[in-house]
């Protein structure tokens, strides 16, 4: 099972990092072209799977459901807009070396928070502190409090609002409701290239590599096999003698570095981020994202991430109206019929396969892997708590 | 121009006499009209207009609208009003009347007639003795409203001339506040009158009428160097006691705005609470099916203004059931069918109950259209008490928070009066012992939700009069109401009425200093800090059932 699993996952692998880069570089005219919207649209769902690692892990694993993990996002993305903006210095419309937006609202002078930002270490190392740091503060008062469960979410989706709030605010310094966008160059270069962009996808594709690697490690140590225990019953653990809180923390700070990474490979791909990113509709999105493909699966996170988003991209360009309709509707379908969301179920139905072909039924199926979820009873998954 | 204000002194001092006959003054004037001189013809216009005299006025008037004309020529011109045109034989004729009374004097060719065309300074000249008219008939009008209008407009003009008129209307007045305004104008006008004993006397009186559209005039008095000493000291002393009365003011105006605030929390937030208590499901439709009911008020309002119009104030009457019954029935069709299948779930049902809001949301958005649909408030909402000078309760404000306290007595009765209470008590407590001793949990579920529903309903439908009705309502105060479940405990009545309040208040009261954005975020920052000593909300389930 590990060899055919780790043999899935290097062909995924191989496609995701050279494969597709490597189509895209073949002349338009090629069959086999990959064009560069496609490329770009793929890189974007990458980053929206790195973050759906994370939640998947915090969630399907340890069975707390954040909420507001759209603010680690924009945590994340606001810290590599920052840098960007400064990147671009006096090429901007006002040829200022100030952003546009704080010529516009008079700010003379750049705000402190802002300078540090100028250097690209700095920047890379506040992408995961900033979100680990405020999910860190956070998660400690919230697990301390013990409050868990439908508490816990709440709070989540109400620091999501604030968050939505404060950053649409011109005072903040941050571009309003506006967001930072017109990104010219990264790490010196330029933005409009293919090639940049193409480097991006790569680096993207190898981050969520790494991140799905470093969550598999998670789940398969002992510590995870607690986080799985907590979410089952987080009072038997508690008097078992360990600190359900202490593991809570650690994921959800985790989970924050890691939406905090992916928010940090969105802002330039995309080339804009808004506080319209990390309000409360888009945080509760990412929550369907790892529903939909199956949670406690971290392949299903990702499919989940790819699958909704794809589905996303074609229904608001072809039916806008429907979008809505449909993502409320395979939230409750999800729910009530797919519990454990795409993965599961298909891992169920390879399971009826194989009892009615008895010779095989020895090997489990290969789309389960990375899972230490217990399925003992398939028609009736675990409640959560 | 000294000619002018010869005139007008002349004028002014004739103006008592004059008002009630045709006196030389008037009569030269109305000759100086007939002149082509545009200096003398407002100096006309100015004598005419301050003998205050009705029927001057409304030459004035005729003036102002070209139906003025001058019979004859030179010095032996009459000046008259031309009424009715119409055409005798091959000749235009005309009605005319005198200029002052409006005598008939006969029908007349319209080519024996010079027309006094009111040129723009003129028209300019004659608006604001029309005006100033126009605002002391106001005094005498049947809505009390406009008569504190009107004292408020004299007020602000400081007219000496009009003193005696507001004296007059303040002997008539017997509306409070009506009269308070009357007063607050004759003190305004005495103010900018120049016998500085006056002046003193109408500074003590605007100080104790507590006037805050005084203060700019009061500061100016304090300051003036040219003042007396008694002036400045009666002028000081007058803003003193503004500034005392606005601080007095503004906190009861706070707390009244941080009291509506939290009715309005608690009457979203009383439904969700009991469905949470009941069956440990944060409901994330509350907010749709709040603009469910908001809707449905639209749809009562549309149909009363197409079929009964004579009826249309009584709408809202109407509105309440009805809005209470379409969520109501949303609700438990809501329950019946899906959320029941996933008791125990909380988690899920969360997520369920939001797809379930994103689906009603775009359905209204669909049928209703994006933009915010218009909901008139009925005659009895608009307007307010006065509670006191300076501040005015606006009756819709009243009437939310009359209907939140009865919503959560009904509550109350219902769930300790009742044996359907009785029941959702004891489900909520112990649901497995309950069924054990024959309580149908699930209906009382479906009755529950069914009533948490109904709740958000009446509550859209409250939020219609003081707020825009649009498909996203529910958004912009869901989150406060589950701030607002959570501080206050597990379906616990009370603790929901508590931390309404509470948010409520602190919320307005910060707001002034930190602005809305920030007070929420603090209100937030509290909630969190709040639970640290209070995990389970103000009053936590204890004992066994506290681990459920």
């Amino acid at each position: 099972m590990r060899k055919r699993e780790s043999l899935a996952l290097a062909v995924v692998s191989l496609v995701l990092v050279a494969v597709l880069p490597a189509l895209n570089t073949l002349p338009p005219s090629s069959a086999f072209h990959v064009p560069n919207f496609t490329l770009n649209l793929f890189g974007k769902f990458l980053t929206y799977a790195i973050l759906a690692l994370g939640l998947d892990l915090l969630w399907g694993y340890a069975g707390v459901l954040s909420l507001g993990h759209g603010v680690f996002f924009g945590l994340g993305a606001y810290a590599m807009g920052m840098h960007l903006m400064l990147e671009i210095g006096t090429q901007s419309v006002y040829q200022n070396a100030l952003p546009d937006f704080m010529v516009w609202n008079q700010v003379k002078t750049l705000p402190l928070f802002w300078r540090p930002f100028h250097s690209a270490i700095f920047t890379i190392v506040a992408i995961m502190a900033v979100p680990a740091l405020v999910g860190l503060v956070f998660g400690f008062l919230a697990f301390r409090s013990r409050i868990r469960g439908v508490y816990f979410s709440i709070i989540t989706q109400a620091l999501a609002l604030s968050a939505w709030l404060v950053f649409n605010r011109n005072e903040m310094n941050l571009g309003g409701t506006n967001g930072l966008a017109d990104f010219k160059t990264i790490f010196g270069f330029r933005l409009n290239q293919p090639s940049t962009q193409r480097g991006l996808y790569v680096i993207t594709a190898l981050t969520l590599i790494a991140a799905f690697l470093l969550c598999r490690w998670i789940t398969r140590t002992r510590a995870g096999k607690v986080l799985v225990a907590i979410r089952d019953s987080e009072t038997r653990v508690l008097f078992s003698g360990y600190a359900p809180a202490n593991y809570k923390l650690f994921v959800f700070v985790v989970s924050a570095v890691l939406a905090g990474v992916s928010g940090a490979l969105y802002a330039p791909q995309v080339g804009i981020i808004t506080p319209a990113k990390m309000g409360v509709l888009p945080s509760i999105e990412m929550v369907v994202w790892v529903a939909a493909g199956g949670r406690g699966t971290l392949i299903g996170a990702v499919v989940g991430a790819f699958g909704v988003n794809w589905i996303q991209s074609w229904l608001t360009t072809s039916y806008p109206d429907v979008w809505l309709l449909f993502l409320g509707a395979l939230f409750m379908s999800v729910v009530l019929f797919f519990p454990d969301g795409v993965v599961g179920a298909a891992a169920r139905l390879v399971d009826a396969l194989k009892r009615l072909v008895p010779s095989r039924a020895s090997k489990p199926s290969v789309m389960a892997s990375g899972s230490g979820h217990p399925r003992s009873e398939p028609t009736s998954p675990t409640p959560l708590q | 121009m000294r000619l002018l204000f010869l005139l007008l002194l002349v004028a002014w001092l004739a103006a008592p006499a004059a008002s009630h006959a045709q006196s030389p003054e008037t009569l030269k004037a109305l000759a100086d009209l007939v002149v082509d001189d545009g200096d003398k013809r407002e100096a006309a216009v100015t004598v005419l207009g301050t003998t205050r005299d009705p029927k001057w006025l409304e030459f004035l008037g005729a003036l102002r609208d070209g139906n003025v004309y001058a019979r004859g020529q030179g010095e032996a011109a009459e000046v008259v009003i031309g009424g009715a045109k119409s055409t005798k034989g091959d000749q235009d004729v005309i009605d005319i009347v005198t200029a002052y009374g409006r005598r008939p004097l006969g029908t007349v060719p319209v080519a024996g007639l010079t027309e006094i065309a009111a040129d723009r300074r003129l028209r300019i000249a004659i608006k604001p003795f029309l005006d100033a008219d126009e605002t002391r008939g106001q005094l005498a009008s049947l809505d009390p409203e406009t008569r504190r209008g009107a004292a408020m407009k004299l007020g602000h003009q400081a007219e000496a001339s009009a003193a005696s008129v507001v004296e007059a209307a303040i002997a008539k007045e017997t509306v409070p506040h009506v009269r308070h305004a009357l007063e607050e104008a004759l003190a305004l006008i005495r103010l900018a009158e120049s016998d500085a004993a006056v002046r003193v006397l109408a500074a003590q009186s605007l100080g104790n009428l507590h006037s805050f559209d005084a203060a700019p005039a009061l500061q100016k008095l304090a300051s003036d160097s040219a003042a007396s000493r008694a002036e400045r000291d009666a002028a000081a002393l007058a803003i003193r006691q503004i500034e005392r009365w606005s601080l007095l003011v503004r906190t009861v105006e706070t707390l009244f705005q941080g009291a509506s605030l939290a009715s309005i929390l608690l009457l979203m937030s009383v439904g969700l609470a009991i469905v949470f208590g009941l069956m440990g499901v944060i409901n994330m439709a509350h907010g749709e099916l709040m603009a469910l009911g908001a809707y449905s008020t639209f749809v009562v309002q549309n149909l009363f203004r197409a079929r009964w119009p004579e009826w249309f104030d009584a709408y809202f009457v109407v509105a309440l059931p009805v809005s209470f019954a379409v969520a109501a029935a949303v609700g438990v069709v809501l329950e019946r069918g899906v959320i029941r299948r996933l008791y125990g779930r909380p988690l899920e049902t969360l997520l369920l109950t939001w797809g379930a809001s994103l689906i009603i949301q775009q359905g209204l958005r669909l049928w209703f259209g994006a933009a915010n649909v218009d909901v008139s408030s009925p005659r009895w909402l608009s307007g307010g008490f006065a509670l006191m000078t300076g501040l005015t309760l606006p009756f819709n404000r009243l009437f939310i928070i009359g209907l939140a306290a009865v919503s959560v007595a009904g509550m109350y009765w219902l769930l300790f009066r009742t044996d359907r209470g009785l029941t959702i008590r004891a489900v909520t407590q112990n649901r497995a012992m309950s069924a054990c001793l024959g309580v149908r949990a699930g209906a009382v579920d479906a009755v529950t939700f069914g009533l948490g529903a109904g709740l958000a309903g009446l509550a859209g439908c409250a939020l219609t009069q003081i707020g825009n009705v649009g498909p996203s309502l529910g958004q912009n105060y869901i989150v406060d109401s589950f701030m607002v479940v959570v501080t206050g405990g597990v379906g616990k009545l009370a603790g929901t009425v508590l931390a309404a309040a509470g948010i409520g208040e602190l919320n307005k009261v910060i707001e002034p200093a930190l602005g809305a954005v920030f007070a929420k975020v603090a209100i937030l920052i509290a909630v969190i800090l709040f639970l640290q000593r209070r995990p389970a909300g103000l009053f936590a389930t204890r004992g066994r059932g506290a681990e459920a």
